[in-house]
C-alpha cells in the first residue's frame, strides 16, 4: 500500500461501507491520545523526501519519511527542524509527528512544529486529495488548513504529504546547570526569558535547572558568563532523552501525565516527582492522578492536563474535555472533513 | 427592502443612539477600506464599545438574514472590509483598551482595536515589544492583523502575526463567544487559533486578543549592498540564507525604485545599481558585530559593487529611510499604482524578476519592484493612469500574469495582504475545486448561512467557472500617510 491511488481506493471502500480506519504508519504514538480503532489504514510504506532546497529552508516528504531521516538529511546542509519533535527510537514519522503536532525542548524559544508546517497534501473522508499550503514561507491565501490538520490526530484526514520549514543550526551551543529548587527555577526561567538572551531549552527535575543557549558564538560567550552555573558535559544526550521522554523521571511511572500552563503559573500544589520544560509552561507528573481534580486546578491557572502515557486507555479519552461550545464546534469541522466520521475514531475526543 | 430599514431599528434599540450610523454623510467614511477602487456604501455601520454589543450585533444580524462585515482601521489593500450596501458594517474601533499588560508572563491582552503600535508602546518600559510589523503599524488594529495574519519587514526572523498570539476570543455570526488558544502554549482540540488567523472575518469576529512579547533586541545594523544585476542580488538573498544567516529583514530594490526613492529620501544609495538589497541584523551587540560580519562576506562574494554598513542609529535609520519613502515616491511619479502582493521561491527570485521586466515591454507600463526578499514576497507597483480605462484594463493584465506567474513558480498569489475582494479571482487560479469546497464546508461550520463577510476571500466554484480566464484588480492606496513597504 505505497501509492496514492491505492490509499484513496482504501479510504473509498471504508467510507463506503461505513467501516472505521486507523491511519498509522511508525506506531510510535499508539500510546497518544484515545483509543486504536478500525480497519489499518498503513501510511510507512508511503515515504521518500520529495523536495529538498536548502537555500529555501523547505523540505517536502511523504507522510510515511521518518522522522530520523529528513533530520539527517537537513543535518548535512546544516539545518534542523527547530521545534525538536520527539523521534521515538527512531520510528517517528513525519505524517505522525504533524497529526499529533508535537514539539520537542526548543518549542518555548523557536516555536510549535504548527508554525513551521507551510503546506500538506491529503485525502478527506470522500477520498479527494487535497493540497493546502505551499512550499512558501509567506501565504495568506486561503484558509490554513495544513496548520489546522497539525494536531488533529488524523480525525479530519489521512495526511499524505508535508512541507515543513527548515532552520539552520546555531553556531554554538552549551548548557548550564543551576542548583536550586522549585520556586527558584521558576522564577529564574521567567526572569531570563524576559531578557535578549539565546535561550533554546529549558529542564528543571531534582533541584537542578539546565538551561541550553544556542545562537551566535559571541552571544552564548555572554549569555553564559552573564548567568553563571555549571557548563554540562554530554548535554546533546540530556536533550535528547528529555525530548524522547527516555530520563529515568518519565519510566518512573507507568502513567504520565503533561499539564501546559502559563510559564510563569506558580507551582502545583503536588509533592511528588516533576519535571519542568519550556521555560514553567511545561510540567510533567509521573503517576496516576485524578483527572477532574487536576483539571480543575490546572484549568483555573488558564491551562489544561492530559494522560500523555498510561496502561490503559481510557473512555473519557486521554485530553481535557472542551466547552459545549467548541465540542459542537469541533464535531461541525469533523462532518466538514470527514462526513461519514471514518478517521480514528475517538482519537482526539470520544465525541470525535 | 423593509427587513432591512428594520435591521437598523433594531441596531438602535440595542446600542446607544450614537452607535448606529445611517444617513448617507454618515455613512459615507465607511465607504471602502484601503482599496478604493471598490466603494459602497453599507446599509448601517454599528459601533460597539464591548463584547457584549458585539455579539447583540451579531445576534440582531443573524435572527434578520442580515450580513455583517467587521472592519478595523480599514488599513488592509485587499478590499476585507469592503462594505456591501446590504450588510451591516460593524467597526471594532472602539474596543480600543489594552485590558492587560504582564511583563512576567510576556504578554498583553487587548481588544482588538488597538492599534499594532500602541501594543510596543506599552511594553516598551518593560524593554518587551509585539514583533510582526506591518507598515500601516501606526493605524492598524491588531483585531485586522488577526483577520489579515498580517506579516512585515521583520516577519523572516520573528514570524507572522500567527507566530506571535496565545489566544482569541471570538464571537460567532450565533452570538456565541468561544475561547481559542490558551495563554500556555498548547490548547486541548483542533488548533482554531491557526485556522482563525488570517480567515479575513470569514468565521467570527475577533472580541480579545493575546498576544505573546518579546524581549527587544538592545542593538539593529544594516548593511547596504549594491549590485548591477537583479541575477547577482537574487542570488545574494539565497547565499545569506545557505550560510545560515536568518536576518532581521532583508530587503530589495530595483533600478526604477531607486531612481525615484533617492532625490527623495537621500539615502545614500548608488544610482548606477540595478538592485540593493537591504540586510539588517538585530540582537545583542556582540551577536550583531559577529553577524554582520558575516553578512557583508556574503554579500562581497555574491558580487557587490558596494556593500556599506551602518555606522550608527542615525545611519541606520537613514538607510531604511528610502525602503520606506519607496511607495510614495513611486506615487509621486504616476497617478496611480497597483500593488501587487505574490510569493515565491527564493531561488526564483531573479528569473521572476527578469520576466516582470519583459511584461512592461508587452503592456506598455512601467513597473517597479521593491520588496521583502528574504520571504519572497514581491510588491511589484505597476503604474497606470486611472484617468485612462483602456489603462486601467492594461495595469490590471498585467497583475494578473505576474500573480499567474507568482503560482505556476509554486508560490502564492498573497503573501500578507490577504485575499479580500481583490484576489478572489485568482483563487481559481492558485486552488482547485476540492479545496476550495473544502473552504465552503468549513465557511459553513462556523456559518451555516454565510452571512460573515460574503463574497470575500473564497470564491464560489460557480464564479471560477465563468471566470475562464484570469483576471485581476489592483488598488490604489488611500490613507497616503502611512507607510507602505
Amino acid at each position: 500500500m505505497s501509492d496514492l491511488a491505492s490509499l484513496q481506493e482504501q479510504i473509498r471502500a471504508a467510507a463506503g461501507a461505513r467501516r472505521p480506519l486507523l491511519i498509522r504508519a511508525g506506531g510510535s504514538k499508539d500510546f497518544y491520545g484515545g483509543p486504536l480503532e478500525g480497519e489499518l489504514l498503513d501510511l510507512s510504506g508511503f515515504s521518500g523526501i520529495s523536495d529538498y532546497q536548502p537555500t529555501e529552508l523547505v523540505i517536502t516528504a511523504r507522510a510515511g519519511t521518518r522522522l530520523i531521516e529528513i533530520e539527517g538529511a537537513l543535518a548535512e546542509h546544516g539545518q534542523m527542524l527547530a521545534c525538536e519533535s520527539p523521534q521515538f527510537a527512531g520510528r517517528a514519522t513525519l505524517g505522525g509527528t504533524v497529526a499529533a503536532g508535537l514539539s520537542g525542548p526548543r518549542r518555548a524559544y523557536a516555536g510549535a512544529l504548527r508554525d513551521f508546517v507551510l503546506g500538506l497534501e491529503m485525502i478527506d473522508g470522500r477520498a479527494e486529495r487535497l493540497r493546502f499550503g505551499g512550499k512558501v514561507i509567506k501565504n495568506v491565501a486561503g484558509f490554513d488548513i495544513s496548520r489546522l490538520m497539525t494536531g488533529s490526530l488524523g480525525t479530519l484526514g489521512v495526511i499524505s504529504e508535508v512541507t515543513l520549514k527548515s532552520v539552520p543550526r546555531p553556531r554554538a551551543e552549551c548548557t548550564l546547570q543551576f542548583e536550586m529548587d522549585q520556586a527558584r527555577a521558576l522564577e529564574s526561567m521567567t526572569l531570563w526569558s524576559a531578557r535578549p538572551l539565546p535561550l533554546s531549552a529549558t529542564a528543571w527535575h531534582d533541584d537542578l535547572l539546565c538551561v541550553r543557549l544556542s545562537g551566535a558564538e559571541a552571544a552564548v560567550r555572554a549569555a553564559r558568563e552573564s548567568l553563571g552555573g555549571e557548563s554540562v558535559s554530554e548535554a546533546e544526550r540530556y536533550w535528547e532523552e528529555v525530548r524522547e521522554q527516555r530520563l529515568p523521571f518519565f519510566t518512573s511511572a507507568p502513567e504520565l501525565w503533561r499539564v501546559s500552563l502559563p510559564a510563569h503559573a506558580p507551582a502545583l500544589p503536588f509533592a511528588g516527582p516533576l519535571l519542568i520544560e519550556w521555560g514553567g509552561s511545561l510540567r510533567w507528573l509521573p503517576g496516576p492522578q485524578e483527572p477532574r481534580a487536576l483539571q480543575a486546578l490546572v484549568g483555573g491557572l488558564g491551562g489544561h492536563a492530559m494522560r500523555y502515557r498510561a496502561p490503559l486507555k481510557m473512555p473519557e479519552g486521554a485530553f481535557q474535555s472542551l466547552s459545549p461550545a467548541l465540542l459542537r464546534l469541533h464535531q461541525r469541522l469533523k462532518a466538514a472533513f470527514d462526513p461519514l466520521g471514518i478517521f480514528n475514531r475517538g482519537r482526539l475526543h470520544p465525541e470525535l | 427592502m423593509a427587513s432591512l430599514a428594520h435591521v437598523t431599528d433594531l441596531l438602535r434599540r440595542a446600542l446607544p443612539a450614537e452607535a448606529v450610523r445611517s444617513s448617507p454623510e454618515e455613512l459615507k467614511p465607511y465607504e471602502c477600506d484601503a482599496l478604493t477602487l471598490y466603494r459602497q456604501t453599507p446599509l448601517a455601520v454599528a459601533l460597539p464599545a464591548d463584547e457584549t454589543q458585539v455579539v447583540r450585533v451579531l445576534r440582531i444580524c443573524h435572527e434578520a438574514g442580515v450580513p455583517l462585515i467587521a472592519r478595523g482601521a480599514g488599513t488592509g489593500l485587499s478590499g476585507g472590509a469592503t462594505p456591501r450596501s446590504d450588510a451591516v458594517l460593524m467597526s471594532l474601533a472602539r474596543l480600543n483598551r489594552i485590558l492587560d499588560l504582564d511583563p512576567l508572563g510576556r504578554t498583553a491582552r487587548v481588544q482588538p482595536g488597538v492599534r499594532n503600535l500602541a501594543i510596543s508602546e506599552a511594553a516598551a518600559p518593560y524593554e518587551l515589544y509585539y514583533a510582526p510589523d506591518p507598515s500601516s503599524q501606526i493605524a492598524c488594529t491588531i483585531g485586522g492583523n488577526v483577520a489579515e495574519n498580517s506579516g512585515g519587514v521583520h516577519c523572516l526572523k520573528y514570524g507572522l502575526t500567527l507566530h506571535n498570539l496565545l489566544a482569541l476570543r471570538v464571537a460567532t455570526i450565533e452570538g456565541e463567544v468561544l475561547e481559542i488558544g490558551a495563554r500556555s502554549l498548547d490548547a486541548p482540540g483542533y488548533d482554531l487559533l491557526a485556522l482563525l488567523t488570517g480567515s479575513e472575518g470569514l468565521l467570527g469576529v475577533v472580541t480579545e486578543v493575546t498576544v505573546r512579547l518579546i524581549a527587544r533586541p538592545p542593538c539593529a545594523r544594516v548593511v547596504l549592498a549594491a549590485f548591477a544585476s537583479l541575477a547577482a542580488a537574487g542570488q545574494a538573498v539565497a547565499d545569506v540564507i545557505a550560510a545560515g544567516i536568518i536576518p532581521a529583514g532583508l530587503e530589495m530594490m530595483d533600478r526604477p525604485t531607486i531612481a525615484a526613492v533617492e532625490p527623495v529620501a537621500r539615502a545614500g544609495y548608488p544610482l548606477d545599481a540595478e538592485a540593493i538589497l537591504l540586510c539588517e541584523s538585530d540582537g545583542t551587540a556582540l551577536e550583531v558585530e559577529e553577524e554582520i560580519v558575516r553578512i557583508e562576506a556574503v554579500m562581497r562574494s555574491a558580487g557587490a559593487s558596494d556593500c556599506r554598513v551602518s555606522r550608527d542609529e542615525a545611519e541606520r535609520l537613514r538607510f531604511w529611510a528610502g525602503r520606506k519613502a519607496a511607495f510614495p515616491a513611486m506615487g509621486a511619479l504616476s497617478p496611480d499604482y497597483y500593488c501587487m502582493d505574490g510569493s515565491i521561491p527564493r531561488q526564483r527570485l531573479a528569473a521572476v524578476l527578469q520576466a516582470i521586466r519583459q511584461m512592461e515591454g508587452k503592456y506598455g507600463l512601467r513597473c517597479s519592484n521593491v520588496f521583502h526578499a528574504g520571504d519572497g514576497n514581491l510588491h511589484p507597483l505597476i503604474l497606470f493612469d486611472s484617468n485612462l480605462p483602456e489603462e486601467v484594463a492594461r495595469s490590471e493584465a498585467f497583475g494578473g500574469e505576474i500573480l499567474e506567474l507568482c503560482v505556476r513558480e509554486g508560490g502564492s498569489i498573497t503573501g500578507e495582504h490577504g485575499v479580500g475582494v481583490e484576489k478572489i479571482d485568482q483563487m481559481c487560479a492558485q486552488f482547485g475545486s476540492g479545496e476550495l469546497e473544502t473552504f465552503h464546508a468549513v465557511k459553513r461550520a462556523f456559518d451555516e448561512r454565510g452571512l460573515l463577510n460574503p463574497g470575500k476571500a473564497v470564491p464560489t466554484l460557480h464564479r471560477c467557472a465563468e471566470l475562464g480566464r484570469l483576471h485581476v484588480r489592483g488598488g490604489r492606496l488611500p490613507h497616503p500617510e502611512l507607510p507602505r513597504f
